[in-house]
């Protein structure tokens, strides 16, 4: 089971939850199972999140691979100027 | 001109992650010195920017904008300004259609396009002094200027607020009605001037301060500063009959342009042509649409092409300079010098539509540190000034500053060296940053270090100097990129990007692809792009541009050589196994070695046509990957204690590029950030009257540095690779606006004794405090 | 009211044009004469964008009339390189990659020349001082001053 964290305000939309045990096997896999979960997450999950996956931050990359012991985190989105 | 390489830098620095193709005649240009292939249409006048593109027939566009800070518009009347003759169109809200409420990614600021389409054509309100509320296009300037005054409106002027602190109050005047703050529970049920409240937490504080021996809390305050380009915002737009639209503007990002021109006037995308002009300076400024939309509505009316040009004046009036915040700062430490807690409110003021950058502000306040327990909360909220955009690193200067002045405290309270004190918690490969996932490999304490064996760190000071230090970092993004690469019949190589170049990102990409190909970088010329000649490109910022375009090129290159190789096979009746692609050619290998020769890049491009028709090769991918680049500054300045001025004497910065793909535009993206610090900390600043209105408009008052002010900035390139890139490269724009305040003010304190904690730290307010604590004697 | 007719001489050629009163020599250079190299970054003399040489002397071309310039003799950047051979100034600037985006050069350039051409042996402090009329904003001034005191050490061997 991947461990995923939500940073910020997300956890505001889960009733304070902010981390779950989950099996998923790709970011687009994972977000389904958490906008079923959590239908207020949905919007979020598809506009503005990053993903850490094991330290490394995806944006926009619905099919990169989570493992079984993988450690998540779902961020704001960043971008830069 | 001579050479395109120039002294003996041939670093090729970390490792390259398995690139070995090199060259044929045995040279790398990555990492070198070439010659950028813009420059000489640069250094001659011939480059065209925004305001350099001209077309047949092309009327003068121009604003009518707000003199009042906060205002409802009653009515606008323009049919004075329509009988003029020589105007050929007018626009007002009433030409664009309502957007409903929905928020884009644009990054770490959603911006609400029902927001966007207010802040280019005031709709219900005008909510800062400078916003557009109609805009003319007529066949001269003095006839455009007139019609300006011959357009009618009414305002029902209302009170307004600036001050991020007061514009939180709950009795401040309101700028939106529909406005309810999220991120609190109870949902309010009043509207305020607060957008949103958000917070990241790691542990828990108060357990953390328990543990502390030292806990220094301080608050500051920062003024809004504009992001300086010298170049104002142009555009040129062109709008046929059947609606299609071509448009030359100065932008990071003319894909975004579209988008957004397409969304705002009901256009579909591929009617929608936007060429990137040269762009004179962005720094995030230029991510967003302010006379585009006005352009090709303007056009549109008006059957002819229409050039709008912004003024200075109007440039620091309606465009987005960065937020102005209030920053509290609490940080707990034992006395070795361990950091236990780290807790900080961030309140940024967004301009007059919700989206400052208060999150990443969240997020990099601690970036830095290894600390077990964070408890970061922001506060985005609107005030009657011009909405805020982008400005490198957008959000971390701020929280940075803020952090760095109170660890530099700590580190005097408990008489340690600011740097050993950085050490003894910086955040390391593996380490959980701040904002949750860990950090891969990065450069933090080589930064350190090797600002540590610097001479400068060595030079004793005098009386009235001091030296202060500080690290920051910025996350750094990968993103959508298209780059092609044409293999031309004559055996040259095209290069066409695809993401506007801002400070010699061509020079990079050319070494690159002449590397992957085996090529002289003589022979491959780069172009950007316009949006209906190259597949989709995220713009130009989040230091993406050499990042993304490279691993781009890796890519179309592997297909042209893929290509080449299954030519060559099919051309000496091979198996693949029996060749290789090294060195600028396909080479045959073993026995087959005796029977034919190889064959160069060029060959093929001569022989494409009889071996099957042009070859080239498109990159096209979402790039990930982006490693963060941390940097560290070192700093000397010098107080003159009888008029308040200071003087940089010596300044350092040291910065992981992961790989530097050309040595000198990465120094000089250290060295430009490490500037607008400077300017951003001692003399900077929006200052506005109690009318609300913007006081120094224009250069000579918004004090930016030139050239006397400033000293050589030294620079020390660390390479930390990536291992995510094929090269290693880690974005560098926009880390090196980040330790500046933070170092310049900790050098303050050693130089008076004093601790600032409002920015900026200009003569007079340097003055009042010596005179306050009776030190204006030298 | 009627246009001002004007005759000069830019860059060594004899222009003529006509303009209005109240358009500076910016306006002409760029939207008359096409000699879009001198840019505007600020209209009221501050940030050296539009820097030409008027008789000989280094002047903010937007802070000069474009009647004013009647039997004079102005020089832009475009009038910089000679042919095919870029100033030894243009070549440094090349060399040292003293530019970002660009839009400062130009100004930056004509400047420096005037400079040179005064002092052709500066101090750095007389650099940044004489430049100190020229904002730029990408490069934070670095590269900028050691081209110009490289390109001078190259023109002083002549």
């Amino acid at each position: 089971m991947a461990r995923v964290v939500l940073i910020g305000n997300l956890a505001q939309l889960t009733g304070g939850v902010a981390e779950f045990q989950i099996s998923a096997t790709s970011v687009k896999h994972l977000f389904q199972q958490l906008a079923e979960a959590h239908p207020a997450l949905a919007p979020h999950l598809e506009e503005g999140v990053a993903v850490a996956i094991d330290g490394q931050i995806y944006q926009d990359s619905l099919f990169e691979p989570i493992k079984p012991d993988s450690e998540v985190f779902i961020l704001p989105q960043i971008a830069g100027g | 001109m001579a050479d395109n390489k120039i002294g003996a830098d041939h670093k090729i620095g970390a490792e390259t992650n398995g690139h070995t193709d090199g060259q044929s005649n045995g040279a790398h240009y990555v990492g070198t010195r070439t010659i950028r292939p813009d420059g000489v249409d640069k250094v001659t006048g011939r480059a065209r920017f925004g305001a350099d593109y001209n077309l047949p027939g092309q009327l003068v566009g121009r604003v009518l904008r707000s003199p009042h800070p906060h205002a409802r518009i009653v009515s606008i009347d323009t049919s004075r300004a329509e009988a003029l003759p020589g105007v050929k169109a007018v626009v007002t809200r009433a030409d664009f259609g309502d957007q409903p409420s929905e928020f884009i990614p644009a990054g770490e600021m959603m911006m609400n396009y029902k927001d966007v389409v207010r802040n280019v054509m005031a709709r219900e309100k005008a909510l800062y002094e400078g916003h557009a509320v109609a805009a003319v296009a007529a066949t001269s300037v003095a006839i455009a200027r007139k019609a300006l005054k011959l357009i009618d409106v009414k305002y029902e002027v209302l009170p307004h607020v600036i001050d991020v602190v007061e514009a939180m109050r709950p009795d401040a005047p309101l700028l939106h009605d529909d406005l309810f703050t999220v991120g609190v529970e109870p949902k309010p049920d009043k509207p305020s001037n607060i957008a949103k409240r958000l917070e990241i937490k790691v542990g828990d504080v108060e357990a953390g301060f328990k543990k502390a021996d030292l806990i220094v809390e301080r608050e500051f305050k920062t003024a809004p500063v504009h992001q300086g380009y010298i170049e104002p915002h142009a555009a040129l737009a062109t709008v046929s009959e059947d609606g299609s639209v071509e448009l030359w503007t100065t932008t990071q990002g003319h894909f975004i342009v579209r988008a957004h021109c397409a969304r705002l006037l009901g256009l579909d995308i591929s009617k929608v042509r936007v060429t990137a002009t040269e762009i004179g300076g962005g720094f995030g400024g230029k991510t967003v649409v302010y006379l585009e939309p006005l352009a090709i509505a303007l056009s549109k009316k008006a059957k002819r092409p229409v050039k709008m040009v912004m003024s200075r004046e109007e440039v620091f009036k309606a465009s987005g300079p960065t937020s102005g915040a209030t920053v509290r700062v609490k940080l707990g430490a034992t006395r070795d010098g361990k950091f236990t807690a780290g807790f900080a409110e961030l309140k940024y003021q967004a301009g007059a539509f919700q989206g400052s950058p208060v999150q990443p502000g969240t997020m990099c306040a601690y970036a830095p540190y290894d600390i077990e327990h964070v408890h970061v909360i922001g506060y985005d909220v609107v005030s009657n000034r011009p909405k805020v955009a982008a400005y490198r690193a957008p959000g971390a200067p701020i929280s940075e500053y803020a952090v760095e002045s109170v660890v530099d405290e700590i580190a005097k309270k408990l008489g340690l060296d600011p740097i050993q004190l950085r050490m003894m918690n910086a955040a390391r490969v593996g380490t959980k940053a701040a904002y949750g996932p860990k950090f891969g490999p990065i450069g933090l304490e080589e930064t350190l270090n090797s600002i540590k064996k610097t001479e400068h760190w060595n030079t004793p000071l005098r009386k009235w100097q001091g030296r202060g230090v500080a690290s920051g970092f910025w996350f750094n993004i990968g993103g959508e990129t298209t780059v092609s690469l044409t293999l031309n019949e004559d055996g040259t190589v095209s290069l066409m990007a695809g993401t506007p170049d801002i400070g010699g990102l061509r020079a990079a990409l050319a070494s690159v692809a002449a590397d992957e190909l085996g090529v002289p970088v003589e022979k491959v010329r780069p172009i950007i792009g316009d949006t209906g000649s190259v597949g989709f490109n995220f713009l130009t910022g989040g230091s993406r541009s050499a990042f993304s375009g490279s691993m781009a090129i890796v890519e179309a290159a592997k297909q042209i050589k893929s290509e080449l190789v299954a030519r060559a096979c099919k051309l000496w009746e091979a198996k693949p196994d029996q060749v290789e692609f090294k060195d600028g050619a396909v080479r045959p290998l073993g026995a087959l070695a005796e029977k034919v020769k190889p064959m160069t890049v060029a060959e093929f491009g001569k022989l494409s046509g009889k071996l099957g028709g042009p070859i080239g090769g498109v990159g096209r991918i979402n790039a990930q990957g982006a490693g963060p680049s941390f940097g560290t500054h070192l700093v000397d300045l010098e107080v003159d204690p009888e008029t308040g001025r200071t003087t940089i004497l010596r300044y350092t910065v040291a910065q992981d590029a992961g790989r530097a793909l050309h040595p000198a535009y990465v120094e000089g993206q250290y060295q430009g950030g490490a500037v607008q610090g400077i300017g951003w900390a001692l003399n900077e600043e929006y200052i506005y009257g109690d009318d609300g209105k913007l006081q120094n408009a224009g250069f000579l008052d918004y004090r930016m540095p030139v050239a006397s002010d400033v000293p050589m900035i030294d620079t020390i390139l660390v390479e930390v690779g990536n291992p995510k890139h094929p090269y290693g490269v880690r974005g560098v724009g926009e880390t090196p606006i980040v330790p500046p305040l933070g170092a310049i003010a900790n050098a303050m304190e050693a130089a008076t004794g004093i601790r600032f904690t409002e920015l900026p730290m200009s003569p007079p307010k340097v003055l009042k405090a010596l005179r306050d604590k009776g030190l204006d004697k030298a | 009211m009627a246009k001002h007719h004007i005759e000069a001489k830019v860059n060594g050629d004899p222009v003529e044009f006509l303009c209005e009163t109240e358009e500076t020599l910016l306006d002409v250079l760029r939207d008359t004469l096409n000699l879009t190299g001198s840019k505007e970054g600020c209209a009221s003399g501050d940030c050296g964008a539009c820097s030409v040489m008027l008789d000989g002397r280094l002047v903010c071309s937007c802070l000069v009339l474009g009647c004013e310039v009647a039997g004079h003799s102005v020089e832009t950047i475009e009038g910089m390189a000679k042919g095919e051979s870029l100033h030894p100034l243009q070549q440094q600037f090349l060399k040292s990659a003293a530019l970002q985006c660009g839009i400062c050069t130009p100004g930056v350039l004509v400047a420096s020349k005037a400079l040179l051409e005064r002092s052709p042996d500066p101090t750095e402090t007389e650099v940044r001082y004489w430049l100190a009329g020229n904002l730029c904003r990408c490069t934070g001034y670095d590269k900028i001053v050691s081209a110009v005191m490289d390109a001078a050490a190259t023109m002083r061997k002549g």
